[in-house]
C-alpha cells in the first residue's frame, strides 16, 4: 500500500511535463499563423515601397496616374482602382439583396424540408474553386452578354459584376442566415402577438435585431469580391482603361498583379507589389469596418 | 387515428365540472371540446371553459399540463408550430377564431404578455408604439398619446417618461415586463393573456405587476397562467386547475382554494404533488 502514493507522485510528474510540452506546442502552432502574416505583409510592404523610397517614383502619381505602360516606366493604377471599386459596388448591388432575401427565406419562411436542401447547396457554392466560376462566366455569361447586348466582346464590367455577385452569395447567405436564426424566438412571438404580419415581423424586428450579423455578412461578401482574382481574369477583358460603362472591358487590381507578376522584374515587379499594398489596404479598411460593426453589435 | 378517436371519446365522457354562469355575467371567451395535438401526442383533452368579461382567470397546474398550450390557443400563437393540430371551438366575441383567416385582427383583440420580457432592441417609445404602428397609425400626436396612456396604464410612466427614446433593454427585468404590459395595452385589446408574467421577477417587481393586474381588471379581461398558487389566490376571480391536458376543476377562486370539489385539486393546492 505504501508504494501507491509514490507511484502516483511519479505519474503526476509526467503529467506536468506533458502539460508543459503541449502548451508549448500549441503556442508554437499559434505563432505560425502570426509569423506568416507578418512575413507576407512585411515582404509586400518592403518590395512595394522600394520604387517610392529608393527609385524616386511619386506615390501620388502612382495612385492617380491613368497610364500603365511598364516598358515606358509609366505606372499609374487609377484605372485599376476604379475598376475594382466599380466591380465590387456592382456586385454588391446585385449580391446583397439576393443574398439577404435568400437568407431570410431560408431562416424564416422556407419549410424545414426546403431549407434543409437549399442551405447545404448554398454552402457548397462557397467550396467551388474560383477558377470554375471564371470558366462558367466565360462559357455562359460572356457569350450571353455578347449576343444579347450585341457587343464586340462579352468580357466586360457587367460580366465581372455578375460573376462576383454569384460568388459572394454563399458568404452573404450563410453568415446572414446564421445571424437571423440567432434572433430569439421571443422577438418573433412578441411581434406577432402585437398583430404584426410575418413580413412586418421579419423587417421591423428580426432583421434589425440581426443587424450586426447581416452587416458582417455584407462586409465579408465585399472582401470576397474585391480580392477575387482568377474568376475575374477570365471575364474582365483586362483592358487598361477607366471603365465608363457596364460594357467596357476592365482590369481590377488583383488581375493586374496576377497577369504581370510572371514576367515582371525590377521596378515593374516592385510596382506590382505596390499594387498589392493598395489592395491590402482596401481589405484592411474593410476588416476594420467589420470589427467596428461587430463590436457595436455586442454592445 | 383510431387511438385519437378513443382518446377523444374518453375525454368527452370524462368528468368536466359543469360551468356555472351567473345571469348578468357575459362570457367573452367560450371554449368547447378543444383538443390539441403536437404531432401524435395529445396535449389538451376536450377542454371546455367560459371566461367572463373583465375578470381575472387564473390557470394553474403542474408543469407540462397544458396551461400555456391552452393560453396560446386563445390568440393562435400555436399556429407557429408546424405539427400542431387543433379541433374544437373557441368563440371570442361571437366569432369562432379557428374559422377565420384574420389572425392579425384576432391578435389585435387578444394581447399577450410572455414569461420573459421580450422587448425589442429599440427605444421604449418604439416598443410601445410598435403595435399601433403595425396597424397603420402614423400620426405622431396620436402615437404620443397612446404611448403615454399605455405607460400610465402599466404604472410605469413616471419611471420612464424622461427616457422614452433610450433603449428599452437598459431597464430592469421588472420594468421591462411592465413595458411589455404597456405594449400589450397600447393595442387596446379586449383580452390580455399572460403566460407566467412574474416567474422571472423578484418579489417586489412581482408585487407591482400583481397590483397592476388588479387595476387592469376594470378595462380588460385577463387570463393568466401561473405556477404560484398564492398569486392565483390573490389576483384571480376564477381559477382553472389543469392536469395532464384536462381541466379538472374550474371554479370561483375562493371556492377552489377553500373547498375544492376534486381530490386532485386539493392534493395540488395543498402541495401534495406538482
Amino acid at each position: 500500500m505504501s508504494a501507491l502514493p509514490e507511484k502516483m507522485g511519479n505519474a503526476n510528474k509526467k503529467k506536468y511535463i506533458l502539460e508543459g510540452l503541449s502548451s508549448k506546442l500549441f503556442q508554437f502552432c499559434a505563432l505560425i499563423s502570426v509569423i506568416s502574416l507578418l512575413l507576407i505583409v512585411g515582404f509586400v510592404f518592403y518590395k512595394g515601397s522600394l520604387p517610392f523610397v529608393v527609385d524616386g517614383y511619386s506615390f501620388i502619381d502612382f495612385l492617380t496616374g491613368v497610364d500603365w505602360v511598364p516598358s515606358e516606366e509609366k505606372f499609374g493604377i487609377l484605372p485599376m482602382i476604379v475598376a475594382s471599386v466599380y466591380a465590387t459596388i456592382g456586385a454588391l448591388i446585385i449580391g446583397v439583396p439576393v443574398g439577404l432575401f435568400t437568407a431570410i427565406f431560408l431562416a424564416e419562411i422556407a419549410p424545414k424540408r426546403v431549407a434543409k436542401f437549399i442551405s447545404p447547396a448554398v454552402q457548397l457554392l462557397a467550396g467551388i474553386p474560383s477558377v470554375l466560376y471564371g470558366v462558367f462566366g466565360l462559357a455562359i455569361i460572356v457569350p450571353f452578354l455578347q449576343n444579347v447586348l450585341n457587343l464586340p466582346r462579352g468580357q466586360s464590367l457587367l460580366a465581372v459584376i455578375l460573376v462576383l455577385a454569384i460568388m459572394m452569395l454563399p458568404t452573404i447567405v450563410t453568415v446572414a442566415e446564421t445571424a437571423i436564426r440567432a434572433v430569439p424566438k421571443t422577438y418573433r412571438e412578441g411581434s406577432l402577438a402585437l398583430g404584426a404580419s410575418q413580413i412586418e415581423t421579419i423587417f421591423k424586428v428580426v432583421v434589425p435585431a440581426a443587424k450586426s450579423g447581416v452587416m458582417a455578412a455584407i462586409v465579408l461578401g465585399v472582401g470576397r469580391a474585391i480580392g477575387e482574382t482568377m474568376a475575374v481574369i477570365l471575364v474582365a477583358g483586362n483592358s487598361l482603361i477607366i471603365p465608363t460603362s457596364l460594357t467596357d472591358s476592365l482590369r481590377p487590381l488583383t488581375t493586374n498583379i496576377a497577369l504581370e507578376m510572371g514576367y515582371a522584374f525590377g521596378s515593374h515587379q516592385n510596382m506590382l507589389f505596390a499594387t498589392g499594398i493598395v489592395l491590402f489596404s482596401f481589405i484592411l479598411i474593410l476588416n476594420f469596418v467589420l470589427a467596428k460593426i461587430s463590436a457595436k453589435g455586442e454592445k | 387515428m383510431n387511438s385519437i378517436e378513443t382518446k377523444l371519446n374518453k375525454a368527452r365522457t370524462g368528468k368536466i365540472t359543469p360551468i356555472k354562469q351567473d345571469s348578468e355575467e357575459k362570457a367573452i371567451i367560450s371554449v368547447r371540446d378543444l383538443n390539441l395535438f403536437y404531432g401524435e401526442k395529445q396535449a389538451l383533452f376536450s377542454v371546455s371553459m367560459d371566461i367572463q368579461e373583465k375578470e381575472v382567470t387564473a390557470l394553474i397546474g403542474p408543469s407540462g399540463c397544458g396551461k400555456s398550450t391552452f393560453l396560446r390557443t386563445l390568440n393562435r400563437m400555436n399556429d407557429l408550430i408546424d405539427s400542431v393540430q387543433i379541433n374544437g371551438d373557441i368563440v371570442i366575441d361571437n366569432e369562432n377564431i379557428y374559422q377565420t383567416n384574420d389572425v392579425i385582427k384576432l391578435r389585435t383583440k387578444v394581447g399577450m404578455v410572455f414569461q420573459k420580457a421580450n422587448l425589442f432592441p429599440m427605444s421604449i417609445y418604439d416598443n410601445v408604439a410598435y403595435g399601433p404602428r403595425m396597424q397603420g397609425l402614423k400620426n405622431k400626436k396620436e402615437l404620443d398619446k397612446i404611448v403615454e396612456e399605455s405607460l400610465r396604464g402599466a404604472a410605469i410612466w413616471d419611471e420612464v417618461k424622461d427616457r422614452l427614446k433610450t433603449s428599452a433593454l437598459g431597464l430592469s427585468g421588472g420594468q421591462q415586463q411592465r413595458i411589455c404590459i404597456a405594449r400589450a395595452i397600447a393595442m387596446k385589446p379586449e383580452i390580455i393573456l399572460m403566460d407566467e408574467p412574474t416567474s422571472a421577477l423578484d418579489p417586489i417587481s412581482t408585487l407591482k405587476v400583481e397590483e397592476l393586474i388588479e387595476k387592469m381588471k376594470k378595462d380588460f379581461t385577463i387570463v393568466i397562467v401561473t405556477h404560484n398558487m398564492q398569486q392565483a389566490a390573490r389576483i384571480s376571480d376564477k381559477t382553472a386547475f389543469f392536469l395532464n391536458g384536462e381541466v379538472i376543476e374550474y371554479e370561483q377562486t375562493d371556492k377552489i382554494f377553500s373547498m375544492p370539489n376534486d381530490q386532485r385539486t386539493e392534493d395540488y393546492i395543498t402541495g401534495r404533488f406538482g
